[in-house]
């Protein structure tokens, strides 16, 4: 893996960008019924911070990442992000999805030049694809065609693909869920790193409580679904941080309590 | 002609020779020697044994028996000198003796022993007689067939593709051809026949139509399937990162149908051979349909197989270089699915 400061060209500094999420709520329709997702979610981002979302499966993060997004559009309430409403998907916020999905017919390169592509600015900033692939450790796998790569260096090769785009704010669906435990340490690291220097916002979904306590700055405690903000946990720790670090772990107990985790501790 | 799974047939023969390490030897190949004997023996049979009725060329085929008896011969001796040309052979050594056993067992029931009605069943000197008399007429022939299937095959293809992506992607234009293709669409396209002899200004032109008209229904079909199961997710990981809606169709939806489109593609290169033949022999004065309608118009059983056997070959060829073609564009495919 390619050490962070190495790069220079991938995430140069655009400031990151402000959320304001006022009761928002979503529900999907199943089989006919209405299936109540988000209810009353509040809450903002301060430009350029890093944030957690933290909860039980299917309570509804990855919905929440979609409406900012502008994938999707919530039943009701409002979504701000640099004080307009979400619209459209714009290349300025990017997300990186649970599922890799890389396009099997396009090469690594392709699919990480593919936002560039897109846009119609890939002739002139070719360099920024190699460097994103340099910076999440893949440089001579260019050429490699999807199923030719293992389940985390697809994830990379997603992470690539987002990053190219110096995007201004990063939705990550938990991009590391798919590593192993030795290249997703390497990656956290990586992450903050790269979040530190690019000045950009991050709001990162994960099942892990000591990856949100070790990453982030602020971890936000989903209840089940419909889910509502049960804890916000400022994590008032300096950067670079120590997994081993006493805080951590009265943090790592708040948290599993505010889970309905406590007895486990 | 209709059954064609490129799923099922797209193994080649050298992938098949990797499976059987037995035939890859480079010393001399016994099998090879037992086939090239059979052919000797063909030759003998054909020179020896007199012929009940006296047929011209049955000197020129013991020749060729020879000469496929000597490769067969060459090939046994020397192993793997001639590259893929050898590793082919080789792996279709057992079809050598089981094609010299037909060819030797037809020549005794025709010419030898006159065992089957004569003029119906042509004997294997008297098909050769065709190729090598009527040679001249039997190449113009494939040329115009091919000529016809091209151009109906490509107005179809390139119809289907267009209406299929089309309504694969809107719903206003699914709404409105859906219900037609529903209707039209299982209506064979020889139906057609007469109405379009009728309204088109020539023959050539209607057999145009009816060609690309069965050739444009499955591939209407497959595209339209091959859109509409396209993952969504493509879709929105591509939106989030700021493509329009025809950078989603053009590089998005399209190469992500394209396995869908491929077996659209074969649906229609066999049904269009069945109207390319039809449309000869009742409408367009030409090409093999009209030979084979021709041959039978004078009894001349001999060229009707010739023909038969000449079609076979431009069939299977079409579908080997589509099987190409495909083999190239899907390539990133490979050991995603099983080929
Ligand atoms: N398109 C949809 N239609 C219907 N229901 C949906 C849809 N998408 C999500 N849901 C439902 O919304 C709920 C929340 O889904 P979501 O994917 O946001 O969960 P999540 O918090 O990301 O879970 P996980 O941590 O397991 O990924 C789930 O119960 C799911 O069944
Ligand atoms: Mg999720």
């Amino acid at each position: 893996m390619v050490a962070l400061a190495t790069n220079t060209g991938v995430a140069s500094a655009a400031a990151g960008q402000k959320i304001d999420i006022q009761s928002v709520f979503h529900q999907f329709e199943l089989e006919g019924e209405p299936l109540p997702v988000l209810d009353g979610i509040d809450f903002s981002v301060e430009p350029g911070s890093f944030v957690a979302l933290l909860g039980p499966s299917g309570c509804g993060k990855s919905t929440l990442l979609r409406l900012l997004a502008g994938l999707d559009h919530p039943t009701k309430g409002d979504l701000k992000v640099d004080g307009e409403n979400v619209g459209d998907p714009d290349p300025s916020r990017i997300m990186v999805f649970q599922d890799p999905t890389l396009f099997p017919w396009r090469t690594v390169w392709d699919n990480v030049s593919l936002g560039l592509e897109a846009r119609g600015i890939l002739k002139k900033s070719r360099q920024r694809v190699d460097d994103a692939i340099q910076l999440v450790g893949l440089d001579g796998f260019d050429k490699a065609y999807p199923h030719q790569l293992s389940g985390g260096m697809a994830q990379r090769v997603a992470l690539a693909r987002a990053l190219v785009n110096e995007p201004r704010l990063l939705l990550l669906d938990e991009p590391l869920g798919k590593l192993d435990s030795l290249t997703r340490l390497t990656m956290q690291t990586e992450l903050v790193g790269l979040w530190q220097r690019a000045g950009l916002t991050a709001v990162l979904v994960t099942h892990d409580v000591e990856e949100a306590l070790f990453l982030t700055q602020r971890v936000l405690i989903f209840g089940p679904r419909p889910a509502r903000i049960v804890a916000d946990l400022k994590v008032d720790l300096p950067y670079p941080r120590h997994r081993g670090d006493p805080r951590l772990a009265e943090l790592r107990r708040e948290a599993l309590g505010h889970l309905g985790l406590a007895a486990t501790w | 002609m209709t059954s064609i799974d490129p799923s099922l047939s797209g193994r080649d023969e050298t992938s098949a020779v990797e499976e059987a390490p037995a035939q890859r030897g480079t010393g001399i190949w016994v099998l090879g020697l037992a086939a090239a004997a059979s052919w000797v023996g063909v030759a003998a049979l054909i020179e020896l044994w007199p012929e009940i009725i006296p047929q011209p060329y049955g000197r020129e085929l013991a020749i060729i028996s020879l000469v496929i008896a000597l490769g067969l011969v060459i090939v046994a001796a020397t192993g793997r000198l001639f590259g893929v040309a050898a590793i082919t052979t080789r792996y279709y050594g057992p079809w050598f003796v089981a094609a010299a056993i037909v060819v030797g067992g037809w020549e005794i029931v025709t010419a030898k022993a006159g065992l089957l009605p004569v003029p119906f069943f042509s004997s294997p000197q008297s098909i050769l007689e065709v190729f090598f008399d009527d040679w001249g007429r039997l190449g113009i022939s494939v040329w115009y067939s091919v000529l016809l299937l091209a151009k109906g095959y490509f107005f179809g293809a390139a119809a289907g593709f267009v209406t299929g992506v089309t309504i694969g992607w809107s719903r206003a234009a699914s709404y409105w051809v859906h219900p037609l293709l529903r209707l039209i669409g299982p209506l064979p396209a020889t139906a057609w026949l007469p109405l379009a002899f009728f309204i088109f200004p020539t023959s050539g032109s209607a057999s145009v139509f009816l060609i690309a008209l069965a050739t444009a229904f499955p591939m209407t079909i497959l595209t339209w399937s091959g859109i509409a199961s396209v993952n969504r997710d493509y879709y929105d990981i591509a939106r989030t990162l700021g493509a329009k809606p025809s950078f989603l169709i053009l590089k998005v939806a399209i190469p992500a149908a394209l396995p869908h489109v491929f077996v659209g593609l074969f649906m229609g290169l066999g049904t269009s051979f069945a109207v390319l033949v039809v449309a000869e022999m009742l409408g367009v004065k030409a090409g093999l349909g009209w030979y084979l309608q021709w041959a039978q118009g004078w009894a001349a059983y001999a060229n009707m197989y010739a023909a038969l056997l000449v079609m076979a070959l431009m069939c299977s060829s079409l579908i080997t270089i589509l099987f190409r073609v495909r083999d190239w564009t899907l390539s990133w495919q490979k050991g995603l699915v099983r080929w």
